[in-house]
């Protein structure tokens, strides 16, 4: 009972992240807000929010696919999880200490949506974010599963994954679609500039408190 | 770095306009001679105060003979822009070239009253990261200060063509230059761009030789001086057009674009035409498959004088130019100013339409021929030059020197630098406020107006006013 709240728990927290990361300018709404202002159509939004949805994908994916192989060595798996943790800790160090303005991001032309979502995910370790969660949902199925052949395995922990991922990034979609129609529709862009928060510290203390506490899990 | 967005980062032209309105300018002093170092001054321009029109405070440089000209601030309502993700610069520092120097002074402006030098950048580092010399236009953009020069490498800047280089916006560290690719362009004077649709709109003055030492008559007479506007792939760094307005039409300043970024269209100043002296301003806009277009919208004529009344350089001519060196367009895209230097005038046109300027307003003041005073009964040195208007539009402030030099060729009379500043009518109209006339110490002119917040040659936005 404990191990389903547990399972239940974690898989909020792969929708809490998703919200967290959709209402977050940096993670592009305001890119789906210029879209429809700039081409004078609703579509666009839309498109853009797919197109941001779509690299926001990608970069989970990109993070999650290899520690998906990587969990299907079960023996192994105490030492993934603290691996798994001690980078994750280490990103948010890092972006704790490195505040600077960010350069390379402004480098990708407007029309090139997918890649800029990809790239700011990336950049920001949201996909770093949850590998602790999805290790912890892995490890307490793989409890209930007992013994397995490693192929049987893989194609589970792969299919997680995806689950994932998705969860995620659907959450974090109709996070960030919400905000980007509310100030299309009725907020205006006054909202844009009163509602942007420097989420920076916060965003570097989440990763350092993600990793911490599967860190402190896997001891 | 702040939590929230600085209060002057708007995120349409519109909403910059209904923010509250300036009560301080900076006002660049040059010293003519080199006698003194230039400086700073910050005035004050909010009509309830008691020093309104006064000069409340000067930062002196530690340097002579920088020629200061134009500046612009660290940052500015860009960093609005969605594709950075990260709104929490400080409009908090004035980047201010020299372009006789090369030297670059950051001037820390958190406290007004106390704006103090922040970081010098020497000469020697800017020739040696960039191989550009004479920085000029600061635009606050993607990746960081953008500065467009007017001289390549050498002592003469002769050494390779001009360019933009891009400066950290935060510890202003010169990173290198911006081009990639810069196709047919070998002069430079302004940019701007349209930050959501990505592409920039660069200009084209002389090289170093041919205004350091005052206009060259010879090299405008054979239309040596620049003529043409680049269009650049803003973020791919390539220059992919160029549009020759025609050798005749000498020195295409000023660029100008519509503040509104979903409109398509910008203008251009042309000092002088040499078959008929004529100035013109020019309407570019991007076409539907994405190339560019430039038509005359209008010309400004020469006004008809007694050789006697011209200096040398002028009395073949037996008329005045009008000289347009500066023009400037309202934030609600609705006023383009453009100021006659020679004969002493500032236009306003109605440009609702880009295609077709309506004269609105106009003022007369100073001028080679006309020396108009101004209304306080007291002489204006030169003519109307550096123009500057409020965000909402209704207060337009203009000072009087060109360039040193060449102040010294059009009215060798003439001594002295002044602010001055113009109300905008209800429907159009220009009236100079009697009580609003600002004279620098002796010894300085006046160039390039910055207004505390912002104004409507410094911000560029990224979402469109609806």
């Amino acid at each position: 009972m404990a191990d389903l709240n547990t399972t239940a728990a974690l898989w909020w927290a792969v929708v809490a992240s998703g919200l967290y990361h959709g209402i977050n300018p940096g993670m592009g709404w305001p890119l789906a807000v210029s879209a429809a202002l700039m081409e004078r159509a609703r579509g666009s939004l839309w498109k853009a929010l797919a197109a941001l949805a779509g690299g926001h994908l990608l970069a989970m994916t990109a993070i999650l696919f290899p520690f998906s192989m990587l969990v299907s060595l079960v023996t192994w798996q105490r030492e993934i999880q603290i691996g798994a943790a001690c980078l994750v800790i280490g990103l948010g160090l890092y972006l704790l200490v490195n505040r600077r303005h960010p350069r390379f991001l402004a480098r990708v032309p407007p029309s090139r949506l997918v890649l800029w979502s990809f790239l700011a995910a990336t950049a920001h370790g949201a996909g770093l974010m949850l590998v602790p969660i999805y290790l912890g949902i892995c490890d307490l199925a793989q409890e209930g599963a007992g013994h397995t052949a490693a192929s049987t395995l893989m194609r589970s922990t792969l299919a997680t994954a995806t689950l994932v991922a998705v969860v995620h990034t659907l959450a974090m979609t109709a996070a960030g679609g919400t905000l980007a129609f509310g100030v299309y529709r009725w907020l205006g862009l006054k909202f844009l500039s009163r509602s942007w928060f420097n989420l920076d510290l916060l965003w570097a203390l989440s990763l350092v408190l993600v990793g911490g506490l599967s860190l402190w899990h896997a001891l | 770095m702040n939590l929230r967005p600085d209060p002057t980062f708007h995120a349409t032209p519109k909403l910059a306009m209904e923010a509250p309105a300036e009560t301080l300018a900076f006002t660049l002093m040059l010293s003519p001679d080199g006698s003194q170092p230039d400086g700073l001054a910050v005035v004050d321009v909010d009509p309830k105060s008691k020093s309104y029109g006064q000069i409340l405070h000067q930062v002196i440089m530690p340097y002579t003979g920088d020629e200061f000209h134009h500046f612009g601030w660290n940052a500015c309502s860009s960093s609005l822009s969605p594709l950075t993700g990260h709104a929490f610069l400080e409009r908090r520092y004035l980047i201010i070239p020299g372009i006789r120097s090369s030297r670059i002074y950051i001037i820390d402006v958190k406290e007004p009253l106390k704006a103090k030098i922040h970081k010098i950048i020497e000469p020697e580092e800017v020739f040696a990261k960039t191989g550009y010399s004479r920085p000029h236009t600061i635009h606050c953009g993607p990746e960081g200060i953008y500065v467009s020069t007017l001289g390549g490498g050498g002592p003469d800047g002769t050494d390779g063509p001009p360019g933009i280089f891009i400066m950290d916006c935060e510890t202003f560290e010169i990173l290198g230059r911006y081009e990639m690719d810069r196709g047919a362009q070998d002069k430079h004077y302004d940019f701007w761009w349209n930050l959501p649709r990505d592409y920039m709109v660069s200009s084209e003055w002389g090289l170093p030789p041919q205004f350091e030492n005052g206009i060259v008559p010879e090299d405008l007479l054979s239309n040596k001086y620049g003529h043409a506007i680049h269009f650049w792939k803003l973020r791919e760094r390539r220059n992919v057009q160029t549009i020759d307005l025609g050798e005749n039409h000498q020195m295409a300043l000023e660029i100008r674009p519509a503040h509104d970024p979903a409109k398509d269209y910008g203008f251009c100043g042309v000092v002088v035409d040499t078959t008929n002296l004529e100035g013109s301003i020019w309407t570019w806009w991007r076409k539907d498959d994405g190339t560019f277009e430039a038509k005359k919208t209008l010309t400004i004529p020469p006004q008809p004088a007694a050789p006697d009344d011209l200096p040398a350089l002028l009395k073949g001519f037996e008329a005045v130019p009008p000289l347009v060196t500066d023009i400037d367009l309202s934030l609600d895209d609705k006023y383009l100013y453009v100021a006659c230097w020679g004969t002493g005038e500032m236009h306003q046109y109605d440009v609702s339409d880009p295609m077709k300027p309506v004269l609105a307003g106009k003022v007369e003041l100073g001028g080679i021929v006309a020396d108009t005073k101004h209304p306080n009964g007291r002489d204006f040195a030169y003519g109307p030059q550096m123009v500057e208007i409020s965000r909402d539009g209704k207060r337009v402030y203009w000072t009087n020197s060109l360039y040193s030099t060449w102040d010294d060729q059009f009215y060798p009379d003439d001594e002295g630098g002044q602010m001055v500043m113009a109300h905008v009518g209800e429907n159009g109209g220009l009236t100079l406020d009697p009580d609003f006339y600002v004279e620098f110490p002796k010894g300085y002119r006046a160039h390039q107006i910055r207004l505390e917040g912002g104004d409507c040659s410094t911000d560029s936005f990224c979402y469109p006013s609806v």
